[in-house]
């Protein structure tokens, strides 16, 4: 068999409550570090990093012997003596192997210890000489030198430009113009637990619990790098403390984990990055800058798109984020011109943060629509229905089922809509100015090839189902054992489900909002296979192990989810406080596999773009080329005082056997994209001051909130 | 190094820590008591919270010397996953949580939160600061501020702590 079938949900589609939440409400569940005595990590030794003091450089020298002097500390890894990798191609990770300094922070030692104290004190001991050069750590600096060069691609293998249409002739019958620039700031992913791992190397083989997002994708880097057959490195995830993109690929504290081990054959090693550290190893989503034109008939319709993203990213390794990709699809136009740009910089290396691309590209393409829909005098809602594309206008392909339209009515409905004043300042709480704003929300359907997954019949009716994805929270551990019951044709009760380890099956990223449609898919194909194999009532130690090699109709169609986010936003009309009242997103996703969860995820996009309204703010000093908000403190993420009262989420009832056997398509991004704009236009509408840069802060209000 | 004696989680625990150890330290690398979490070692994010004395506290802003003869109870000591403490259970019903790592300081401090406006401690979101406090949806945003959840289960967590609130005051009047 070479494709799963459609199954018949039964177990898809119910609420089934986590699986691992009384082991999580207690504590129980046990992260990357956390895993002792019980697993045999017995007496490991604590690594510490020490981070470069310059952004960019040569390390002269690694003075270790104060840190060795001091009790406890074992061992001071530098670039002469840590490990060598076989492979040093990837600057970001090649870390310890040459003096170069890429960024500041970036690691130039390692401090192994007894205890966690002593490793700590040792790095602080630790004298990093360092022959300092001229840094650029500043985009407008960048700019200016004439460094913003096109990239052969974006990230996730976008085109770096793309047009169509005739945008001169587009441009010349326009009645109506918007061309503004809008700005995000670096925004820095800050999943709850830290990276962090614990290493041993045997001297054959290298082990890891890692706090990670794929556990496969950090052994196939992991293994390379060393020079040790895949097979000769294993990676355990049983849980995670969050990622939104940051554990999806590996980044240094995971080189730095097992460089430790090595060095100390026979020996484990924990390495838990400060969350200061977070900051500068771990990947951020860069600053972006987004000149927005559209043209317009005097009615809204579009007669040109044109976006033209600059982005940063580190001389140490290229990353672009794909900011421009959703103009290319979202609304109908004749003719398009969409562009990447980007500039690298003496920087920590930027990444994917939860919807890379689609979040700062719809904040600016959103806005901008709501500028259109004011200059036009047209209703948002209206605007974007009156934009609607029959196909799409990327590939040309039909929709799989694209119901945006839907999503902005039925929000409309649910949101109260109908009756808002056109114009801002309209309504006055007390203090309070207040606004209502919409945006449409979009997120391609991704789909990783290549997952496996083994199903072995076990004695009284049940199943073993093994498959090496994670679950970093969005609850993989609970959907993925309902797809298999019902691709089985059994209760959830019947299904024992493994995950989480490089022993099982090979498994994609937790990431791209592919996971439970990767995974899924493969389940289903291998139960189906298991059936046509061992029949309906297989005795019990009969296995199948299959591989998925296609399965979403991406050549026929167009795949996409939407939504349409609703905000209504208060600011006061002295201090100039922005307050996010009421928030809601009405979302095309597919068959929601699990509704408490799927909320629970939705709810999570729309607090994380709330977040990055009102909220989020990675400040650089660029005389050092270091983030300076560098904790929790100071880049703050929303807490519960900053969740509007009313929060809500809901889903067209729906199914998209285009995507998966099971309908699903994916929800762990789509909340977080559009959300920013509707809340930047229900600020605009609140007070009339119009809100192209984020975060809106009280700053950005209260000069003309006044009287 | 120094001697100390800590109840953890109802059991009595003798250990020699390094005068720098945290509490949160002490209990996650010595003791193996990893329910409660490092997420900034800052007090920035709460997730270390554990019910020191009866208080919720920052484990990681005490060193464990500070604390010789202390009761600690962690979010493993006020129930276990087969018999969990009802905010624990709320947490289930709800959904109040996503990864979990934040989850076992959430239940800490909303444990210890409802003991502080049961005892009529006021918060910044209470109008009048002589009254006993009405656990308004405000009133529970507010005093479950210290404790940050990334995922985003915040609406989850608030329904959690009313049913737990609302379980509690059925009690006190029956």
């Amino acid at each position: 068999m070479s494709t799963a079938e459609p199954i018949t949900p039964r177990a898809v589609g119910a609420g089934h409550a986590r699986v691992d939440g009384p082991l999580k409400v207690t504590g129980h569940a046990l992260y990357a570090v956390e895993h002792g005595s019980d697993e045999g990590v017995t007496d490991p030794l604590t690594a510490w990093v020490v981070g470069a003091p310059v952004a960019r450089g040569r390390v002269v020298r690694v003075d270790a012997a104060e840190a060795l002097a001091h009790a406890g500390v074992v061992a001071v890894l530098d670039h002469e003596t840590a490990p060598r990798l076989t492979e040093t191609g990837d600057a970001e990770l090649a870390i310890l192997q040459d003096d170069r300094v890429h960024f500041r922070g970036q690691v130039v030692a390692l401090v192994l210890a007894e205890t966690s104290e002593a490793a700590r004190e040792g790095a602080r001991l630790v004298r990093v000489h360092v022959a300092e050069e001229a840094h650029v750590a500043d985009l407008d600096e960048g700019v200016d030198a004439g460094e913003a060069y096109a990239p052969e691609q974006a990230n996730a293998g976008h085109e770096t430009d793309w047009a169509d249409g005739d945008l001169e002739a587009a441009r010349g019958a326009a009645s109506v113009v918007v061309d503004q620039t809008y700005a995000t700031p670096h925004e820095h992913n800050n999943p709850m637990e830290p990276h962090a791992a614990a290493a041993h190397w045997d001297g054959e083989r290298l082990t890891l619990w890692d706090s990670t997002q794929g556990v496969h994708p950090v052994a196939g880097t992991l293994a390379p790098l060393l020079g040790l057959d895949q097979e000769r490195v294993r990676v355990r995830a049983p849980y995670v403390g969050g990622g939104f993109g940051s554990k999806g690929l590996p980044h240094p504290p995971e080189v730095a984990a097992a460089l430790a081990a090595l060095s100390q054959p026979g020996r484990w090693v924990r390495l838990a990055i400060t969350r200061q550290q977070v900051f500068s190893l771990t990947g951020y989503r860069t600053q972006t800058r987004s000149r927005v034109r559209l043209s317009a008939e005097p009615d809204g319709r579009l007669l040109a798109v044109e976006h033209d993203a600059l982005s940063q990213t580190s001389r140490a390794k290229e990353f672009v984020e794909q900011t421009a990709t959703a103009a290319r699809m979202m609304y109908a136009a004749p003719a398009r011109r969409t562009t990447h740009r980007v500039v690298p910089l003496d920087v920590a290396v930027p990444s994917w943060m939860r919807a890379p691309g689609e979040m700062p590209g719809m904040f600016a393409h959103e806005v901008a629509m709501d500028e259109l829909a004011v200059a036009c005098g047209v209703d948002p809602v209206d605007l974007r229905v009156r934009n609607e594309p029959d196909r799409d206008p990327e590939t040309g392909k039909p929709w799989n089922d694209r119901r945006l339209v839907e999503c902005l009515q039925r929000g409309a409905e649910r949101f109260g809509w109908a009756g808002r004043p056109a114009e801002p300042r309209a309504t006055v709480d007390g203090d309070w100015l207040v606004g209502t704003g919409v945006a449409a929300a979009t997120y391609p359907t991704l789909w990783n090839p290549d997952n496996a997954a083994r199903i072995e019949s076990r004695a009284g009716g049940r199943y073993a189902v093994g498959i090496g994805a994670v679950d970093i929270g969005t609850g993989a551990r609970t959907v993925l054992r309902q797809v298999a019951a019902d691709a089985l044709g059994v209760d959830v009760e019947a299904v024992d489900l493994a995950l989480g380890d490089t022993s099982l099956p090979m498994a994609t990223v937790a990431g791209g909002s592919a996971g439970t449609a990767s995974w899924g898919t493969a389940i289903v194909q291998a139960a189906q296979q298991f059936r046509a194999d061992h029949g309906p009532d297989p005795a019990p130690g009969l296995h199948t192990v299959s591989t998925t090699e296609g399965y979403p109709d991406t050549e026929g169609h167009a795949l996409h989810s939407f939504g349409a986010v609703f905000a209504e936003v208060r600011v006061d009309r002295w201090t100039g406080e922005p307050r996010c009242t009421r928030l809601h997103g009405t979302y095309s996703v597919g068959r929601v596999v699990n509704p408490v969860l799927a909320r629970s995820q939705l709810h999570g996009g729309l607090v994380m773009g709330l977040s990055a309204a009102l909220h989020e703010d990675g400040v650089r000093d660029p005389r050092f080329g270091h983030t300076v908000t560098q904790d929790l403190a100071t880049y703050h993420v929303a807490a519960h005082a900053d969740v509007p009262p009313d929060l809500s989420a809901e889903w067209l009832e729906e199914s998209d056997l285009l995507a998966t056997p099971f309908g699903g398509r994916g929800v762990g991004e789509i909340g977080i994209v559009g959300t920013a704009a509707a809340i930047a236009n229900a600020a605009w509408h609140a007070t009339g001051v119009r809100v192209r840069d984020l975060p809106a802060t009280p700053a950005t209000f209260v000069g003309g909130v006044r009287g | 190094m120094t001697a100390l004696r800590l109840t953890v989680d109802g059991a009595e625990r003798h250990l020699d820590v390094d005068t720098r150890t945290t509490l949160l330290d002490a209990l996650r690398e010595r003791l193996e008591v990893t329910s409660p979490k490092k997420g900034c070692d800052h007090g920035q994010c709460g997730s270390c919270t554990v019910l020191l004395d009866g208080r919720r506290s920052l484990s990681c802003l005490t060193l464990a010397v500070a604390q010789d003869g202390a009761e600690v109870v962690t979010a493993a000591g006020l129930g276990s996953p087969d018999a969990l403490h009802p905010v624990q259970q709320a947490f289930l019903d709800h959904d109040g949580y996503q990864c979990g790592y934040c989850t076992p300081g959430q239940v800490c401090s909303a444990v210890g939160m409802l003991a502080e406006a049961a005892q009529g401690h006021p918060s910044h979101a209470t109008d009048d600061l002589e009254a006993d406090p009405e656990l308004t949806d405000a009133e529970v945003r507010e005093r479950m501020s210290g404790n940050l959840c990334r995922c985003g289960a915040y609406a989850g967590i608030l329904a959690a702590v009313q049913q737990a609130a609302g379980a509690a005051r059925a009690e006190e009047r029956a």
